[in-house]
């Protein structure tokens, strides 16, 4: 059996902010197909690769390789259109609009109307919307978010707000789904249906995955492989099964006296 | 909390529940609004329809300030200087090379659009409170320009006289022939106003405006984005200087002036930011408002003869300066969010939720 490609790959990232260095030489790959877990600590790095990844920040050394493309010269707004998608670790909705014109508002990479052609908006604008706004529904569809399609998200209770966010990164039809703690804040059974969310994407709309999460039960059920980030570095890469027996990850992120998981 | 249908309306396609004008009685009803306001100057004084006409040119300009501040988050101070670019340009064209007023009001929406480009330049690097001060440099240099270079085409500080504008053989000289100008005019701008907030480019406005670090992310390229922004509120703006320049007769540095930019904005924080609605109902009260001030003027300096003289100046900025502070506490979201509630709270009567 040929092993998948690989689709992201982190050589040797480097990030530092004055003399606080972020993250020091941490290379990992994601390939296709996979869900991945970065774990570590508060103030491990995570997000930081996270930014990285998404050329929100742009490392101090080391190379990003998405499908086999170097993303430093690549600005930030074309990394959506290349299929990398992310939702953020403390939500980032556009707060004044609703469920379903949020989801819109991540149609644009997909949709041509220029300037003139939505100022004029009739023929092409019309039916370029109504095309999307069908791709939309299937994702409102697909997220259980009917009830909430013309709520304005900023009056959304909290959970609800972390799955409208999931439901605008899919509708950048990403290759690469970047998510930032998607169940912090959430309580046993909203985190169950995110988890239950994330497996479905992932099964029915081919998606990589590549998430951060804090709540290692739920890591160890979803990952098929997981990244361990302290202080910066990469201290441990393996399957759930691996991380879980690593004395080194025991003791950094768990402390010692815990001594399993 | 959703969006409220009447009773007995269902959305039974997606085209129709994303239209903006939904049953058979509404299209009649526009159609019977803009029927009566064509045929307004038959049966209005002259007063009544000159008011109108400079209320509409204010609507024009807010709304094109909405979809700079409103929609895209962009705060300025300068539309009045876009204004005062935009009357120059077609007053230029009409009396010096006799251009028909058309394609002379196209050149000045374009040219004031083109300016107001230039002055969004500095929106990529600056945001927020910073960005209102690079537009405020608009509203000291336009001016200071008008006054001080090609003094032989400008007429430096004493300006223009503008001829009124002729269009099939129709002067438009009075205010009641004016206002078929003014209205046509208007109900283009508020066409292509709505088409914009209902389109991809209007949702891309929004996302700069509610988080620009996500938009970048997502695909939205914020520079592009922003400097189209600039440039329809700047094309808007010279639309409204144009009408005005020509409807005055005479422009110079001055008509359009800072307090303008600052009334513009205001009179959008009354009708409700990034609404449809908002410029029409913030222009309209604030005109009013100074009209009150007009009429309560010589009452008021009866009871304080000392300040006769000033009482009339006095009293509309104080006016305006009462009803911002009050929409700003009471009512941020302005008279369009206090429609839609209204018009919530109709068709659920008698229940109060």
């Amino acid at each position: 059996m040929t092993q998948p490609e690989v689709l992201l790959s982190v050589e040797n990232v480097s990030l530092t902010f004055g003399r606080v260095q972020a993250l020091a030489h941490v290379s990992c790959e994601v390939r296709q197909g996979e869900i991945v877990a970065i774990i570590g600590p508060n103030g491990a790095g995570k997000t930081s690769l996270l930014n990285c990844i998404s050329n929100f920040y742009r490392p101090t050394s080391g190379r990003i390789r998405f499908a086999g493309r170097d993303l430093a010269r690549v600005p930030a707004s074309r990394i959506a259109p290349l299929g990398i998608a992310r939702t953020f670790q403390n939500i980032a909705l556009y707060t004044g609009l609703s469920t379903l014109d949020n989801l819109m508002a991540a149609r644009h990479i997909h949709m041509k109307s220029g300037f003139l052609g939505c100022l004029l908006y009739w023929g092409f604008g019309h039916r370029e919307d109504l095309a999307h706004r069908l791709v939309v529904e299937e994702i409102i569809d697909f997220l259980e978010m009917q009830h909430i399609r013309k709520a304005v998200v900023g009056a959304l209770p909290h959970g609800l707000r972390k799955r409208v966010e999931l439901g605008r990164a899919l509708a950048l039809e990403p290759r690469l789904l970047l998510l930032d703690e998607p169940m912090t804040g959430m309580n046993q059974e909203e985190k169950e249906d995110m988890a239950r969310f994330i497996l479905d994407t992932y099964e029915r709309r081919d998606v990589t995955i590549l998430l951060i999460e804090h709540d290692m039960g739920l890591v160890m059920d979803i990952a098929d492989r997981v990244i361990v980030l302290d202080f910066g570095k990469k201290i441990a890469e393996g399957t759930p099964e691996e991380i879980k027996q690593n004395p080194d990850v025991i003791k950094a992120y768990l402390g010692q006296e815990h001594g399993t998981l | 909390m959703s969006v409220l249908r009447p009773a007995g309306e269902f959305d039974a396609s997606y085209a129709y529940d994303m239209a903006t004008i939904r049953r058979p009685w509404q299209w009649a009803a526009l159609f019977l609004l803009i029927a009566a306001l064509y045929t307004l100057p038959l049966y209005a004084s002259q007063g009544l329809v000159a008011l109108l006409n400079r209320t509409i040119i204010v609507i024009i300009a807010v709304q094109g300030l909405n979809l700079l501040t409103g929609y895209t988050g962009q705060i300025s101070l300068g539309q009045a200087a876009f204004m005062t670019v935009g009357g120059y340009i077609s007053a230029l064209l009409v009396n010096l090379l006799n251009w028909n007023y058309l394609p002379a009001l196209l050149a000045a929406a374009v040219g004031a659009g083109v300016v107001g480009l230039l002055f969004g330049l500095p929106s990529l690097r600056v945001k927020g409170f910073y960005l209102v001060m690079a537009t405020l440099a608009a509203q000291f240099i336009i001016p200071w320009f008008t006054r001080n270079a090609f003094h032989d085409v400008l007429n430096g500080a004493q300006g223009l006289n503008v001829r009124p504008p002729e269009l099939f053989g129709i002067v438009f000289n009075t205010p009641q022939r004016y206002f078929m100008l003014t209205l046509t005019l208007l109900i283009l701008t508020t066409v292509v106003a709505q088409n914009v907030s209902r389109s991809r480019l209007g949702r891309a406005f929004v996302s700069i405006r509610d988080h620009d670090l996500a938009a970048e992310l997502l695909g939205v390229n914020l520079f592009k984005y922003k400097l189209q922004a600039f440039f329809l509120a700047a094309v808007y703006a010279g639309i409204a200087g144009s009408l005005a320049a020509h409807q005055l007769r005479h422009l110079n540095s001055e008509t359009f002036g800072l307090n303008d930019s600052v009334l513009m904005l205001g009179m959008l924080v009354v009708g409700g930011l990034g609404t449809g609605m908002g410029p029409f109902l913030g222009a309209v009260v604030i005109e009013l408002l100074i009209e009150a001030a007009t009429v309560l003027g010589p009452v008021v300096a009866s009871y304080f003869p000392s300040t006769a003289t000033g009482a009339v100046q006095a009293l509309r900025p104080l006016l305006f300066g009462l009803a911002l502070m009050l929409f700003l506490i009471f009512e941020p979201r302005g008279l369009a969010h206090r429609w839609q509630l209204f018009k919530a709270a109709w068709r659920l009567r008698p229940f109060s939720h």
